[in-house]
């Protein structure tokens, strides 16, 4: 039997915000428990919530940046629930009036691009943390009111490659507009997934499961993938599938339902009263809207028409914005040659970074002093290897280009002179090799670039030096 | 409005509330009467009028994204009833 999957995500995304949501204690991830709390987020009584100008201007870059509503009154509710993480009994969120809404992100999987909407976009306040111990549950409230934006999804994705896809661009176009790292080991992208299947082509959907604890986007890849096999086998076997909240257990590989009682959510949502409405005007979306980055997929066709690239390279330069940032700068430093300077990102600097688990802000080299070794690549003054090491080199002392390639006399040689004296000398000295090199053996010549290198310490033009040795080795004799 | 025996446990149960058999019965009674009296609200015509959630009229209150301090751990466990500092200790919850 053939089956269509439809999954629906959440995503809840930390703000980089340097304050809570309705208080001025900081958001700073990894402080000591308890220490970055105050009469507000402990939920003390009479305490009032202030609201965080910047959470408001944050969760409207987001509704620009996936092509959302900003709706022009917007207000907060309670969400009623209680645990201990929980201190107010309740969750300052967006029920009735979410500030963005109905808005849609374009996806690539598989070649394919497809727009999968997005139903909201709201503010909300983190619960705090707690960890559960033999004698008790330890709570530390640091989290407290932090900032978050919840994103809905329509259940419009149809695969885990679509939910990967999905949630990489999501998290590349927040990440432009530098309202959030999307950083999922602190914890700020968060990701639950609704999954159900009906029978292909029926317009009814199934009974759901969601699925919570996906730490990774791979793990959302692999939980989503092991839920539909589940429920496919559970449906063709003849079962039918419970509503239920499932966890994905990373060791097993498998997913479980979640222990105690599902009090079947209800909230008793109702307005907020202690936070007055929120009005958005339009200057203050063109405002902001103009003050927002160009978002990765125009830079994309940008890079491709303006530096005439393919649309894979331009992809990998746009991928992250420092990366992007970093590329223009060096062409505006270096214009001789585009396709050079790409060469040299793409390749060496998303090398170094890899190497050395950098993020894309954290690039070692400026761009100015790339620019400056470029130069001396571009005139062939050295070799793209030595290049390289020089590179590294930079890396490492801090040094610049110029001041390496002098100090270690890396200069290339592409005197003739001075290379055919290093090379007759080597012919000089393997009189075997060419003589089998003259009787046809020509792979050889290999061998004797490989000694011109070694002897001049991998500085030999390797142009001159095949040419030379062509030259002076002499005619070779067929058969 | 009734408010029925089932009605009243889930409610109770929201609360975290254990009612006893008395409990259970009185307060379903004066949940609907406190319902009954409200329900003279239902027999204005509200058609035309908006759903009022603030009554103060303020709009847009907001702050400045700038830090302050918050308190020291020793007063911010002061008046939990149990802790391990730096940490609120409550009874084990089982997820
Ligand atoms: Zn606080």
């Amino acid at each position: 039997m053939k089956w269509d999957v439809v999954i629906g995500l959440e995503v809840h995304v930390q703000l980089n915000t340097k304050t809570k949501a309705f208080c001025a204690c900081s958001t700073q991830y990894g402080a000591e428990p308890n220490t970055q709390v105050c009469p507000v987020c402990l939920g003390y009584p009479g305490a009032l919530p202030v609201l965080n100008e910047e959470l408001v201007r944050s969760a409207v870059a987001a509704g620009i940046a996936t092509h959302s509503k900003i709706r022009t009154k917007s207000q907060f509710s309670r969400k009623n629930y209680f645990y201990p993480d929980l201190p107010k009994g309740y969750q300052i969120s967006q029920y009735d009036d979410p500030i963005c809404y109905d808005g849609y992100v374009e996806i690539e999987n598989e070649g394919k691009k497809k727009k999968i909407g997005l139903i909201r976009i709201h503010m909300e306040e983190d619960s705090g943390k707690s960890l559960h111990s033999e004698s008790g549950t330890l709570i530390d409230l640091n989290r407290s009111g932090v900032p978050l934006l919840e994103i809905v999804s329509q259940p419009e994705i149809h695969s885990p490659q679509e939910a990967y896809a999905y949630l990489t661009t999501i998290k590349q176009r927040l990440r432009y507009t530098g309202i959030s790292n999307c950083n999922m080991e602190e914890g700020s992208l968060r990701c639950d997934a609704n999954i159900s299947l009906k029978p292909a082509g029926s317009p009814a959907f199934g009974t759901r499961t969601e699925l919570k604890n996906l730490n990774s986007f791979r793990n959302v890849e692999r939980a989503l993938t092991f839920e539909i096999n589940r429920q496919k086998e559970l449906l063709e076997s003849g079962g039918t599938i419970t509503q239920a909240t499932l966890l994905w257990d990373e060791q097993k590989q498998e997913t479980r339902q979640m222990r105690g009682k599902e009090e079947s959510h209800d909230y008793r949502y109702f307005p907020e009263p202690d936070l007055p409405p929120v009005l958005i005007t339009e200057d203050f979306i063109q405002n902001l809207r103009m003050q927002l980055p160009e978002m990765p997929d125009l830079r994309k066709e940008r890079f491709i028409d303006k530096y005439d690239m393919l649309e894979d390279d331009a992809a990998v330069l746009t991928n992250e914005k420092e990366i992007a940032d970093y590329f223009e700068n060096l062409v505006k430093l270096f214009p001789n040659n585009v396709k050079l300077a790409r060469h040299w990102v793409q390749g060496e600097i998303l090398r170094i970074l890899k190497e050395q688990n950098l993020s894309a802000g954290q690039i070692p080299i400026k761009a100015s002093h790339l620019a400056e070794l470029l130069q001396f690549v571009d005139r062939q003054d050295i070799t793209p290897q030595t290049g390289k090491a020089v590179l590294d080199e930079m890396c490492a002392t801090g040094k610049s280009a110029a001041i390496i390639i002098d100090e270690k006399a890396l200069m290339k040689i592409a005197d003739s002179g001075e290379l055919s004296t290093i090379i007759d000398k080597i012919i000089q000295n393997s009189p075997k090799e060419s003589a089998r090199y003259r009787s046809g053996k020509i792979q050889l010549l290999a061998y004797f670039i490989g000694q011109v290198m070694k002897a001049t310490k991998g500085q030999a033009d390797q142009g001159i030096t095949r040419k030379l040795l062509i030259e002076k080795l002499g005619p070779v004799t067929e058969g | 409005m009734r408010i029925d025996r089932k009605e009243l446990e889930h409610i109770a149960a929201l609360a975290r509330l254990e009612l006893n058999e008395d409990e259970i019965l009185q307060s379903a009674e004066q949940l609907s009467q406190i319902l009954d009296y409200m329900s003279v609200i239902n027999e204005l015509d509200l058609t035309d009028c908006e759903t009022l959630s603030h009554s103060i009229g303020q709009e847009n209150v907001s702050r400045p994204d700038e830090l302050k301090p918050g308190l020291p751990v020793k007063e911010v466990l002061e008046n939990a009833p149990e802790a391990l500092p730096p940490y609120f200790k409550v009874p084990r919850v089982i997820e």
